[in-house]
């Protein structure tokens, strides 16, 4: 038999090695589920084009400063995108809890909360390949921007943000739903009003009133409405800031959540 | 590092689900080296035992040491030097067999190239050569469990927990697990197997321990318990129910246990020399004709059912 080698580094720096590893497999698992593919790729085109089609004539001629309703979506399209993206971490920690390895993973020397990395942060490379995929959609279809390269670096700032902050959330709901269909009603309950009722696919302005003041409040809207400002070079106001705290305030809480009901599910 | 000759000890655990106390009180001891086997009917508490000693779950009462590492104050420690196959397959589905074994190799901490070639060594070992590059989700029942098994091996670790390692596979393979796991001991792994088929306690393990209802009720080498219940049996089959009638009367309430529609009796003997001529020879002369008759060893069988008092699920196949 081989003699074997243990790398020998300390113990924060394996646990690093421990999420790497476990990103590569919820990367990997991404890779060899179809319907996973076919959401990241084909999803986003779908819904941008639909989207453009369905609503840019009723609304295309409403918008301020002679806006195109393309341009106007993009912004809304991604973070809606991006939104229900996170529901892929759902489903991956919720599968992992209900089968047999989440015992073989406790039962090496391996940091915990490694697995819930990994469903996280590949999450954050789907959703980066499908914000892609849809910004050169959108750029074939009509979309135009004047973005500088500062702006797309903070656009892809904003988004990282967003996702990572979903994505922990979703990490709760995975950990919280008692089965696959728990999953995916609880998380469609939370972002389906969420991302509807935002500046996403309508302005704010539109809406009535009790449902204006909801929308113009809420995380998301402010997500779209700095992201937007960004791509069509309209001023972002406070959204920027905001954003940025929703999004930090979010991961602030919902990390520790999401690592104490992990490590309290799996030791019972 | 480990002084005490025993690699698992665990003393008085108790463990409670709500008000249901399903561990009463376990204590078991495995020397270094050595097989135990963990025996008991469905529900008495081996998968539960096996996740506390694997530091998978708490308990309510009681200590347990894995190497001298406790398993709640040192549970990293412990899981550095076990490998545990549990009841249902933990394997990664979607990850081939070889990404299976190289990153579970690498979260036990071996380097890269240690994990690449343990990993080549298991698959040749557990012939899943053929299959090392396909899905997990593709394998046969048989594959996957040794699938499973070789991926608690990886970084051989020196104590192994298996639960029910064989339960579900077909006569072939589960005699090729057996030789697995019998290697796994000729080269000098602690192992703690539980297991339902007591042929396979009896076979594999250096001791055993049987528990029922969450408390052990016997322990001992195959040999001890089997001596526990004791006497051998003779059974005997008659041609007819008129033969079978008179031989009962014959034998005059000795017997073990009788059936009208095997016109079958069981006794038990004290004495193999003298007792079984003696009894044929007064059949022979009540000219009672008898079919056929076999003297019985006590089986593990008989020990399970005269502890447990319940009748076993016949091993199938
Ligand atoms: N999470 C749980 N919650 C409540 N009760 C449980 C839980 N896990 C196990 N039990 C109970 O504990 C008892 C022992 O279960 P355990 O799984 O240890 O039995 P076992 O000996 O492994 O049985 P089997 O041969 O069927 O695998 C059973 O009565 C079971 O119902
Ligand atoms: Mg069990």
């Amino acid at each position: 038999m081989a003699e074997l080698k243990f790398v020998n580094r300390p113990k924060p720096l394996l646990a690093v090695t421990d999420s790497l590893l476990m990103i590569k497999r919820s990367s990997t698992h991404i890779t060899r589920k179809m319907d996973e593919l076919l959401g990241t790729f084909f999803q986003p085109i779908m819904f941008l084009v639909l989207f453009a089609a369905v609503f840019g004539g009723a609304i295309g001629g409403t918008l301020p400063h002679g806006v195109s309703y393309l341009n106007f979506l993009m912004a809304g399209i991604i973070v809606q995108t991006v939104a229900f993206g996170s529901t892929t971490t759902a489903l991956a920690v919720a599968g992992d809890l209900q089968q047999g390895i989440i015992d073989r993973f406790r039962s090496l020397p391996m940091s915990n909360l490694a697995v819930l990395n990994g469903h996280v942060i590949s999450d954050v490379f789907r959703n980066a390949i499908s914000t892609i995929v849809m910004i050169i959609t959108g750029f074939v279809i009509g979309f135009r921007t004047d973005a500088s390269f500062l702006d797309w670096l903070a656009i892809a700032g904003l988004l990282l943000l967003f996702t990572i902050a979903f994505s922990w959330v979703a990490a709760i709901m995975g950990v919280l739903a008692k089965s696959i269909e728990g999953v995916q009603w609880l998380t469609f309950i939370i972002i389906f009003p969420l991302t509807f009722a935002s500046s996403a696919f309508v302005p704010a302005e539109s809406m009535v009133d009790g449902l204006r003041t909801f929308a113009e409040n809420q995380p998301i809207t402010h997500f779209v409405e700095a992201v937007r400002a960004l791509m069509i070079g309209a001023p972002i106001g406070n959204h920027g800031w905001i954003a940025v705290a929703w999004g930090i305030g979010t991961l602030v809480v919902a990390m520790p959540i999401a690592a104490w009901l992990f490590k309290r599910k799996t030791t019972q | 590092m480990p002084q005490s000759k025993y690699a698992i000890e665990a003393k008085g655990l108790r463990k409670s689900y709500g008000k249901n106390e399903v561990l009463k009180g376990i204590s078991l001891k495995v020397e270094r080296g050595t097989m135990l086997a963990l025996l008991g009917p469905n529900g008495a508490g081996k998968t539960t035992t096996v996740r506390i000693l694997s530091t998978l779950l708490g308990f309510d009462k009681g200590s347990v040491t894995v190497e001298n590492y406790d398993v709640v104050k040192d549970a990293d420690s412990v899981r550095g030097v076990i490998g545990l196959t549990g009841q249902s397959a933990a394997v990664d589905e979607l990850l081939t067999g070889r990404e299976n074994l190289e990153m579970m190799g690498r979260l036990y901490h071996l380097t890269k190239a240690s994990a690449k070639e343990r990993a080549q060594e298991l698959l040749e070992d557990f012939d899943l050569v053929d299959a090392a590059n396909r899905p997990a989700k593709t394998y046969s029942g048989g594959m996957r469990r040794r699938l499973d098994l070789a991926v608690s091996l990886i970084a051989t670790p020196p104590v192994i927990f298996l639960d029910e390692p064989t339960t579900g596979l077909d006569p072939r393979s589960r005699i090729a697990m057996w030789t697995i796991i019998e290697n796994l001991k000729k080269n000098g792994t602690t192992i703690l197997l539980t297991t339902q088929y007591l042929e396979e306690a009896d076979q594999l393990a250096d001791r055993i321990v049987v528990i029922d209802g969450g408390k052990v009720i016997a322990e001992g080498t195959a040999k001890d318990l089997k001596s526990k219940v004791g006497k051998d049996r003779l059974e005997l089959t008659f041609e007819g129910a008129k033969d079978y009638k008179k031989a009962l009367e014959v034998v005059d309430g000795k017997t073990l246990d009788q059936s009208s529609e095997d016109l079958a009796i069981t006794m038990t003997i004290n004495d193999i020399n003298k007792d079984v001529s003696k009894v044929l020879a007064d059949l022979a002369s009540a000219k009672i004709r008898v079919s056929s008759m076999a003297v019985h060893k006590p089986t593990l069988d008989d020990v399970f059912l005269s502890l447990t008092g319940k009748v076993k699920k016949k091993e199938e196949q």
